[in-house]
């Protein structure tokens, strides 16, 4: 890696710091707007609740309470939770989760990305032929059937009338309790990079340097590989990005359905009793991973297309 | 005398597209020959097949088209690799004359060639292509060196190395400065004119015996095109290569080409040498194309067009394609297209004007007046005309006739 990319990468580390920074105070300022609080016990007097109130803190202006939150969490401190395991450090509570929501999603990423990219190419060289049409076919499906859905029919296909996986999670055999959800997820993103590069594909197939690639002589399997599939990649690397993120927030029904305990399922939890320091920790993390995704879309983009390196050379 | 054998002969070709349409017969039973070391150029508007018929050569059809009738033999040398050094080294590439073995010289014809064979002993090995646009020619993802020295890594899997200092003499060669340095550059960071450069040393990078150039200077501007043509004049003569050039330009032919095909409608209309084209052109499209060509001493206000627009090949074409915009079309026009009537050895020109029982029918005025300045000009007379055809075959002992086999009518004029 160069200096310039370096520089580049530095500049957009720093832009990605205040975004964060303007999306913790936007949430904040929602939370606090939101109708309730995470103590709506109707047993509790007036005077329990001021009292409960002044011992988190939660008496004080909201710009204040917005201070102390960032300086704590500047510090690794996420607060505690208050309704969901009261007292419970937020830390405590996501932390264990994190490597169950990611790993699931980032599962489905793979598979989808491998399958789609593949079928997507094999449709493109094949076009109007059967394995066109299959992609085409599938592509439709998997966009328009929501994977929720997938997922229930996978569960009552692979769960119910053949019951080799099990329904509801299962602690002690997570990677057997991740293949429906992941399958399902991975439908989606099937579908999506498949579409997307059978028609890049197409395009760069018909382009004036394929064409000149194929003048040279050289083989077919090294036009597909060296020339065509590389070229498409560029594009298809663009689309991924919004997809990843997309499970991530995707994610939440199916891993209510299959009672996954991911970050997902606490996040709806965590809404409905307002418990402000999981949300606020959850959609943190979920707008960095967000960040860092966009972040690292754009190098590999720079990596693989050099018309987008900056500063280089003397074009 | 340099060597006339012919490499290239194209008999009766014919190629069609499937399009969801229907089919367009894009050639419709194309002759071509081509000679080594010689220019020929193929002249025509766009969708007149010229484009189309090198591509089969080259074996590079799109998807949907094919060679429905007709042959493309290729005359070339099966050197074994040795022998192949020893060309270069003692000859400077030039085969000399009677050198090749007989059992060396092989003939092929495309049409029934695999593709296969096609691919790894034809294509960018012994014919290669220059493209149209340059701007989109190269792969943008790929450094200038690793595309120059594809071609040859993978025909000849020549080491690294040496395909390297290999790529940064054809650089030099092609007129790059610094190729060490442009080797490591990508195609974004030249300009248009050194990437037609780059993309000719990527078509000599194989040292091939035929060059097609696929409108070569249509996109860059005037001043690099005839840099550009220059280029592949100059190592056309270092390398002994024939050239075809297919161009709308008839400027670009006057300056580059022996022999003059020119083409309409998927047929070609007339042919000859580039004087016969010029100074004594018998179609009618082909004194359409020279009286719209702009020129230092035409008075008109207004540029001349040939009037209408090329026929649409998805529908048969009866009779002469060219009748419903030819303003001195005959009745027999309409209903049989004309054969190939002779002219010269060398010339030959498809209307029926060329028939002995036809009318009289002169050029229009401005353009023979044209033409009566430029004869003047070069000093030029029909008589004066060296038989281009005889000069061919001057070549050695194996070398097979030229003209038997292209049917023609002669005119008793």
């Amino acid at each position: 890696m160069d200096k310039s990319t370096l520089r580049y990468i530095m500049r957009r580390l720093l832009i990605s710091i205040v975004t964060l920074f303007v999306i913790v105070f936007v949430l904040f300022l929602m939370l606090k707007l939101m109708p309730g609080t995470p103590f709506n016990d109707e047993k509790l007097t007036e005077a329990q609740r001021a009292q409960i109130y002044a011992s988190y803190g939660l008496d004080k202006p909201v710009l204040t309470q917005f201070f102390i939150y960032v300086g704590n969490m500047l510090k690794g401190d996420f607060g505690i939770s208050f309704a969901i395991q009261r007292n419970m450090p937020v830390a405590a509570l996501v932390g264990p989760r994190i490597g169950i929501s990611f790993g699931l999603g980032i599962g489905a990423v793979f598979i989808g990305t491998i399958f789609g990219l593949i079928l997507g190419i094999v449709a493109a060289l094949n076009r109007n032929h059967f394995w066109d049409s299959f992609a085409t076919i599938l592509s439709v499906i998997g966009v328009s059937i929501p994977s929720f859905v997938v997922c229930l029919l996978l569960l009552i296909l692979l769960g119910v009338q053949f019951p080799v996986l099990p329904v509801i999670y299962n602690n002690s055999a997570p990677f057997k309790s991740a293949i429906i959800p992941m399958l399902a997820m991975s439908l989606g993103v099937i579908a999506n990079v498949a579409r997307f590069t059978r028609s890049e594909m197409i395009e760069v197939l018909g382009s004036e340097y394929i064409l000149l690639a194929q003048a040279k002589g050289i083989s077919r399997r090294r036009l597909i590989w060296m020339h065509a599939i590389r070229n498409c990649l560029i594009p298809v690397i663009t689309v991924l990005g919004p997809i990843i993120v997309g499970l991530m927030t995707g994610s939440m029904v199916i891993e209510k359905i299959c009672a996954i305990p991911g970050l997902g399922s606490l996040l709806v939890k965590a809404i409905e009793v307002r418990d402000y320091n999981v949300i606020l920790a959850i959609s943190f993390l979920y707008s960095a991973l967000y960040i860092a995704v966009m972040l690292i879309i754009d190098v590999l983009y720079g990596i693989i297309d050099p018309r987008i390196r900056l500063g280089k050379g003397d074009a | 005398m340099k060597q006339k054998e012919r490499i290239l002969k194209i008999r009766n070709l014919d190629i069609a597209f499937t399009t969801d349409n229907g089919t367009v017969n894009a050639v419709r039973g194309v002759n071509l020959d081509l000679h080594r070391g010689e220019t020929i150029a193929i002249v025509g508007e766009s969708g007149s097949g010229k484009s189309v018929t090198t591509k089969a050569v080259m074996g590079i059809l799109a998807g949907n088209g094919k060679i429905q009738n007709g042959s493309i033999e290729y005359t070339y040398y099966d050197f074994p690799p040795e022998r192949i050094a020893e060309v270069q080294t003692k000859y400077n590439g030039i085969i000399p004359d009677g050198y090749p073995r007989p059992e060396e010289r092989k003939t092929v014809d495309i049409v029934k060639s695999t593709p296969k064979f096609i691919q790894s002993e034809i294509r960018g090995r012994r014919i290669a292509m220059v493209f149209q646009d340059p701007l989109t020619s190269l792969d943008p993802t790929m450094t200038i060196g690793k595309q120059v020295m594809e071609a040859m890594r993978y025909h000849y899997k020549m080491p690294k190395q040496e395909a390297w200092n290999r790529a940064v003499e054809l650089l030099r060669l092609v007129g790059i400065n610094d190729p060490e340095k442009r080797m490591k550059n990508y195609p974004h960071q030249l300009s248009g004119g050194m990437r037609q450069r780059v993309v000719i040393a990527i078509a000599l990078s194989c040292d091939p015996e035929v060059l097609i150039c696929d409108e070569p200077t249509t996109a860059l501007d005037v001043t690099i095109q005839a840099k550009i043509l220059e280029l592949i004049k100059e190592i056309q003569q270092k390398k002994d290569l024939s050239v075809i050039y297919i161009t709308h330009d008839l400027g670009v032919v006057a300056k580059v080409a022996d022999y003059v095909n020119v083409m309409y409608a998927g047929r070609i209309v007339e042919k000859g040498t580039i004087n016969e084209i010029f100074y004594d052109p018998r179609h009618p499209y082909t004194w359409g194309l020279l009286a719209s060509m702009p020129d230092m001493d035409t008075s008109g206000d207004e540029l001349y067009t040939i009037p209408g627009t090329p026929p649409n090949l998805l529908y048969e074409v009866k009779g002469d394609a060219f009748a419903p915009r030819n303003q001195f079309a005959l009745h027999i026009d309409e209903k049989i297209a004309p054969p190939m009537f002779r002219v010269s050895d060398s010339h030959s020109a498809a209307t029926w004007l060329l028939a002995p029982q036809a009318p009289d029918v002169q050029m229009p005025a401005e353009l023979k007046e044209r033409i009566e300045r430029m004869r003047k000009a070069a000093n030029w007379s029909p008589e004066k005309e060296v038989s281009y055809a005889a000069e061919l075959h001057k070549g050695p002992a194996y070398d097979d006739n030229n003209t038997d086999d292209v049917e023609t009518m002669e005119v008793n004029a």
